[in-house]
């Protein structure tokens, strides 16, 4: 079984893609589909009607929806083997734009819109860094010199990525998406799974509920506003 | 410019929506040759300027194979926009950024590695003569009408990407001087494609391909034939134009008689 990891911005189209990937391979390859959001999502309904696909969802709730999908996926990765899946495609909303749900032996793809402005690639990070190829969406809503420049910025977080850009309602240009799931080896060893990058540090006084405003009334990773440049960088 | 390694761009048939095969061996397009997509709506007009843009090859709904200089092009050519010998303008594209029309084309002169120091100008000047309002460098981008915007992405197209290739889809609507867009794109030895309803465009093509059923159905070469009813065309079109002028400055139409 071959494992796809889908994360993304909201409204970035990452489902128009995970359609044109499900119908590109449909009658060939049997698919399973999770979605992991935060409080709404009806993907996996709409794409089991579509498609007539085994699908499932999971809300995150107050958890962020990357460390609900590092619990979840050794049981995920179960219920899609015993399904007889051959392609199992995960799809992960990404909010803080600083996580990545990405582990070893997947591929990761990371799906941008091209309306989201130009320096959009720069603040995202491991979200970009971390992934295997960059869809990148909406570019037939932009002008030559935007897209261009688009691509450029994401180069610069991840030289090595493969970029494809595409009109993901339409499915133009996503021939090299698929070609990447077509190589895919399938999962070598469910066990030996792990996530390429560390999450952003979610322990704070205020994860766990304090409300209090001000550095004072918290402990653990504490900043004052100056110098705060750069609160907290993992080791 | 003239340093362009593409020869040709080459489209072979496909099949329409019912899968019956198109009638037609291939369409070349060389440089300076200007055709025009016509057909109803949902003919498949798009789609066949997007099989071009992509360099379809089998690949697409359509079946087309669109080849380079008679081969597979290479991929690097298909896939990173600023190699990409096309540029696709839609009526759907926009300058999204906040910036001045200075700045604008100076972030794309610097994308694309470009030394000449008056190409900004040379693109605005030229944009300049497609759009009957002026666009000055300091215009914000957002702020441009839709004619403007256009006008800019086009003289961009020729003199920033230096496309061999720019397909217009429906650009009629934008108020833009469509008859100079032709005038400029041939002087620069660019080809283009449009798709359009629009009967000046049509005519003034030196091709027309004809859709239905979302294949290509035929290709008119009219050689000098429609030459009158071009002509006729012009003088009605420009009538057309004074008046659309003279609304937009208030004025009362109280003409007697048929205007000539």
């Amino acid at each position: 079984m071959k494992l796809i990891i889908i994360a993304g911005p909201p409204s970035a189209g990452k489902t128009a893609v995970t359609r044109q990937i499900i119908r590109h391979f449909q009658g060939q390859q049997n698919i399973a589909f999770l979605k992991i959001d935060v409080v709404r999502a009806f993907e996996d309904d709409e794409l089991r009607q579509e498609f007539n696909i085994p699908t499932k969802k999971v809300y995150s709730g107050d958890l962020c929806p990357d460390h609900t999908g590092i619990l979840v996926l050794q049981d995920a990765l179960t219920w899609a083997k015993e399904l007889e899946s051959d392609i199992f495609i995960v799809e992960s909303a990404g909010l803080c734009l600083r996580c990545s749900p990405y582990v070893t032996q997947s591929l990761g793809v990371v799906v941008l819109s091209a309306v989201s402005g130009m320096n959009f690639p720069l603040k995202m990070g491991p979200l970009i860094a971390l992934a295997d190829v960059a869809v990148i969406t909406k570019t037939d809503l932009v002008s030559q010199s935007e897209k261009e420049v688009f691509r450029e910025k994401t180069k610069e977080v991840a030289p090595a990525i493969d970029i494809v850009e595409t009109n993901a309602v339409q499915g133009t240009g996503l021939r090299y998406l698929i070609r990447s799931i077509e190589a895919l080896p399938d999962i070598e060893k469910d066990q030996s799974i792990t996530l390429r990058g560390i999450p952003p540090l979610g322990v704070c006084t205020i994860c766990v509920g304090k409300r209090e405003i001000g550095w004072q009334n918290h402990f653990g990773v504490i900043r004052k506003l100056d110098g705060a440049d750069e609160i907290f960088r993992g080791d | 410019m003239s340093s362009c390694p593409i020869r040709e761009i080459t489209v072979l048939p496909g099949h329409d929506k019912q899968g019956n095969p198109e009638r037609f061996d291939r369409i070349v397009i060389r440089p300076g040759d200007t055709i025009s997509i016509v057909g109803p709506t949902g003919s498949g007009k798009t789609a066949l300027i997007n099989d071009i843009e992509l360099f379809a090859q089998n690949d697409t709904a359509t079946g087309r194979i669109v080849l380079v200089n008679d081969e597979v092009p290479a991929e690097e050519f298909i896939r990173d926009p600023s190699k990409k010998p096309i540029a696709l303008i839609t009526q759907n594209t926009k300058c999204l950024a906040d910036m001045t029309v200075e700045a604008f084309l100076a972030m794309h002169v610097r994308a694309r590695k470009i030394s000449s120091p008056t190409i900004i100008a040379e693109t605005v000047c030229l944009a300049n003569r497609f759009t009957g309002e002026q666009i000055l460098p300091g215009c914000r981008i957002t702020a441009l009408s839709g004619g403007q915007t256009r006008s800019l992405m086009i003289a961009d197209a020729i003199l920033i990407s230096n496309a061999p290739l720019i397909l217009l889809d429906e650009v009629e609507n934008a108020g833009i001087f469509r008859e100079r867009v032709i005038e400029v794109l041939k002087e620069h030895c660019k080809s283009v494609i449009f798709v359009t309803h629009d009967p000046l465009i049509s005519l003034l093509s030196d091709r027309r391909i004809v859709m239905r059923h979302g294949g290509v159905e035929k290709v008119l070469y009219p050689e000098g034939r429609e030459q009158h009813t071009r002509e006729m065309i012009a003088r009605m079109d420009l009538t057309l134009c004074r008046f659309r002028e003279r609304i937009r400055a208030g004025e009362l139409l109280t003409e007697q008689g048929s205007p000539q």
